[in-house]
């Protein structure tokens, strides 16, 4: 099944890297996965963080706050 | 802690590159190339061990904790050292400051934590440490954690809620559904390589602006006439201190490339607490902050919350003026 996978930040350079950390990790592994950044700071609100940016995978929050590591968001993934 | 450094510059410079010691251009650049490697040397460490912080740092405790036991006026101190120990990132201070008032924490304790947050960071202080000592920078991280508590609870007392983005009012009237959390499960161990790639990533970032700001402070060092700036700044005639905050505002250097400038500014005979007060006036409040906090509070709001911590950072500059 596919996984909808959302990026939350509002732009800042820790956001940018964590949505090329995503992209890489779903592409190297052949995940089927969307992955769709929201940027919009009343969307993100509605996920309840307090900390960007937050990786949430199938709505479920995941990582928030710190830009993870690959093989972490394989393993999240899985 | 840095002969080995200075010795390396010297022999560097005066050795390697063969320029005199005594002309102008061999002290600036022995300064240079000391300055900015002691500065990055600090930074990574001061930065590593802020990430280690942020990496373990309850966030969301601390919000029930400031909101549910009754206090007594201490949350806004409380409210001001964690702004403090929380790493900054300028495009987190929306959604925590949502959080925060969503949590049912004051307006005026929430204040506290957002003033405090940028005035006293991790890169501020590395900075202060390598060029000012270590006494300037507890001086300048304990009077940033007061300026936050009473700055906060001046704008508490003003009842300012109604003054607040139609929509986070909305928010704050019916709670949002709470969405599941997975948690961490990594050991520390496992966590080590990614604070210490996430510190070297913010070392990177501020490079250029250590190096630019060490090579201003350097030619300024080696060809600024001593006591250049008493003549002008340094006499402690009473405006300078505002007229030092007010330009810094809308400056939005950030403290790696200013400290150092700073640090000139002192040796040539500007005071202390007017050097002190303009770097609080320029990392504490900014123009890019501003139209970040646009989203949540009205223009008024901002207005009020930059007035009022714009003059208790000139009322502490004139404060160190007079016990420094």
């Amino acid at each position: 099944m596919q996984k909808v996978i959302k990026i939350l930040g509002t732009g800042c350079p820790k956001c940018k890297a964590m949505t090329a950390v995503v992209k890489e990790a779903v592409a190297d592994n052949n995940i089927d996965a969307s992955i769709t950044k929201v940027e919009d700071i009343m969307e993100i609100m509605k996920f309840n963080i307090m900390t960007t940016p937050a990786l949430v995978i199938d709505d479920v929050v995941s990582i928030k706050g710190r830009v993870p590591s690959k093989k972490e968001v394989v393993d999240l993934l899985k | 802690m840095f002969n080995w450094l200075q010795n390396f510059s010297d022999w560097l410079i005066y050795t390697i590159f063969n320029v005199g010691e005594d002309t102008h251009l061999g002290t600036a650049l022995n300064f240079f190339v000391f300055d900015t490697l002691k500065i990055l040397i600090l930074l990574f460490i001061i930065v590593f061990f802020m990430g280690i912080v942020n990496a373990y740092f309850p966030i969301e405790r601390l919000k029930n904790y400031l909101n549910k036991k009754k206090l007594y006026g201490l949350e806004y101190f409380f409210a001001s050292i964690f702004g403090a120990i929380t790493p900054f990132c300028s495009c987190s201070s929306v959604p925590l400051f949502i959080g925060f008032v969503q949590g049912g924490i004051p307006l005026g304790v929430t204040f506290s934590f957002l003033i405090t947050s940028p005035l006293v960071n991790e890169v501020a202080v590395a900075m202060f440490i390598g060029m000012f000592g270590l006494k300037a920078t507890i001086i300048y991280v304990v009077s940033g954690i007061i300026l936050g508590t009473i700055a906060g609870w001046l704008l508490g007392k003003f009842n300012l809620e109604y003054l607040l983005s139609d929509w986070v009012k909305k928010i704050l009237e019916n709670k949002i559904q709470h969405r599941e959390y997975a948690g961490e499960k990594r050991t520390f161990y496992q966590r080590i390589p990614e604070i210490t790639k996430s510190a070297w990533d913010i070392v990177k970032g501020v490079i250029v602006y250590v190096i630019i700001g060490i090579a201003i402070g350097a030619a300024m060092h080696g060809y600024v006439p001593e006591n250049f700036f008493n003549q002008y700044l340094g006499g402690g005639e009473w405006w300078t201190v505002p007229l030092a905050v007010i330009l810094a505002v809308p400056m939005y250097a950030n403290a790696a490339g200013i400290v150092p400038v700073i640090q000139v500014f002192v040796a040539k005979g500007v005071p202390l607490g007017t050097a002190i007060a303009f770097m609080m006036g320029t990392v504490g409040l900014s123009i890019p902050e501003a139209t970040l906090l646009k989203k949540v509070m009205s223009l008024k709001l901002i207005a009020i919350f930059f007035s009022v911590v714009t003059i208790c950072i000139i009322f502490s500059g004139y404060l160190f003026n007079l016990i420094l």
